[in-house]
């Protein structure tokens, strides 16, 4: 009895460590991932990525590297986010408190479009 | 064929048939300076470039006037550093006419960023121009950050809605349109339910001979809609000059100059005077097309319009800078 009681205690903690050393590897993995796609760039009159899926609480960055103005609105009416005109190398950032799906397009161009979905 | 033929593009607008047809007639792309004269019924398309080899008598109307397009004051990147001194040319082209037109029509995007220093420059530039009035429209770089209420503050007077207004000159009846306001998603150029109502209004009492002047800023024909050039209710706005026996629409915002015949309408799309786009799909994006500085000026352009009294037709020519 006080056998298996141990045996069973160790295979705990050995689960609750394995765990938890995934859920370490899996956030570390998922920061990264995050801070390299919390950029969109804009080139060519697209947004790249058009899709951007982050966490809730994630700031977007949008840098215009085209030689022509752009905008960053969102397609909702309210608007959650609707940046001023950007110039070559300006930026536009918004923080996603919610989740949900955000689309987007350039008010200027508005074939340009994209989407943020925040989980 | 003569050297001069080849580059005349003939419509017969009263009698062949071939523009009723409805396709693209006759493109002049940037660059090669599109020179149209409309005389008679017939639009004649010279190359600018050679504007000796046209008679006086060919360029001379009843009605004379300028398009200007584009010129996007405040832009300063590679494919054109010296947007005022393009713009100053296109005046100095505009004095050089033989014959000074009566005005100045300017079809959208006079400023880069709308910024009010950018709208004075353009201002101050154009009071060298020999024509003194000046008609605008608004493209989508003057109604940034605001809707539009500056561009309506310095130029709507007397416009209704977003800028819109008509005018006659000469028996010719002048409509400017705004359709860079209100974008939607994934959209083209748009005029609105209000605009098109209005349009509707104004020409309802005109007689069916008087001839119609568009001028808009995006094109209101299909152009390229992968890039959004065109306008999404255009042809509604079209359906109410069909009665109309002689109507040119004349378009900036596409930097390049290209003419399509369709039944009783014209379309002209006038050269930018600051950078060429490229032409519709033959690049990633319709960015600004970097040319050698000393190509600029061949892409650049102003463009000259006359009409004939009693021919009910117009001439338009397009005149590169060079």
């Amino acid at each position: 009895m006080r056998r298996s009681v141990s045996v069973a205690i160790l295979a705990a903690v050995l689960a609750i460590g394995f765990v938890a050393t995934v859920e370490g590897r899996r956030g570390f993995a998922l920061s990264a991932q995050e801070k390299a796609l919390m950029e969109v760039k804009i080139d060519n009159f697209s947004y790249a990525p058009a899709t951007l899926t982050v966490a809730a609480g994630t700031t977007v960055t949008w840098t215009n590297r085209d030689d022509i103005p752009h905008t960053v609105v969102s397609t909702d009416d309210p608007k959650t986010f609707k940046s001023k005109v950007l110039d070559t190398d300006e930026k536009f950032s918004f923080t996603f408190s919610k989740p949900g799906t955000f689309a987007y397009f350039c008010s200027i161009h508005p074939k340009m479009t994209g989407k943020v979905i925040v989980q | 064929m003569s050297e001069k033929k080849k580059d005349e593009l003939l419509h017969d607008h009263n009698h062949d048939g071939i523009d009723r047809r409805g396709f693209l007639k006759c493109m002049a792309w940037a660059g090669t300076g599109a020179f149209c004269v409309m005389k008679g019924g017939v639009l004649n398309s010279y190359s600018l470039s050679r504007m000796s080899e046209i008679s006086a008598a060919d360029m001379m109307g009843e009605l004379s006037f300028v398009q200007i397009s584009d010129s996007h004051m405040g832009f300063n990147k590679p494919a054109n550093p010296d947007v005022a001194g393009t713009l100053k040319a296109a005046v100095d082209k505009v004095n050089g006419l033989a014959a000074a037109p009566e005005f100045m029509l300017h079809t959208g995007d006079i400023s880069h960023l709308s910024k009010p220093e950018e709208f004075d420059t353009v201002e101050q530039i154009l009071k060298a121009a020999k024509p003194k009035d000046v008609f605008y429209v608004p493209g989508e770089h003057d109604v940034l950050n605001d809707d539009g209420k500056q561009f309506l503050e310095r130029y709507g007077k007397g416009s209704k809605g977003s800028g819109w207004y008509s005018f006659e000159k000469k028996g010719v009846h002048f409509i400017g349109l705004v359709n860079v306001m209100n974008l939607k998603a994934g959209g083209l150029g748009t005029l609105g339910h209000d605009q098109l109502e209005w349009l509707e209004d104004d020409v309802k009492h005109l007689k069916k001979s008087t001839p119609i002047v568009v001028f808009a800023h995006i094109p209101l024909w299909s152009v390229y809609p992968e890039w959004g050039w065109g306008t999404e209710d255009s042809a509604q706005a079209l359906a109410y000059l069909k009665k109309f026996g002689s109507v040119t629409v004349l378009n900036g915002h596409i930097h390049q100059t290209m003419q399509k015949v369709e039944g009783n309408v014209t379309f002209h799309t006038a050269a930018s005077t600051a950078f060429p786009q490229p032409q519709p799909g033959k690049a990633d994006s319709p960015g600004p097309m970097k040319v050698p500085a000393e190509q600029l000026r061949s892409v650049l352009g102003v463009t000259d319009v006359n009409y004939i009294q009693g021919q009910h037709a117009l001439a338009v020519v397009d005149s590169t800078l060079a």
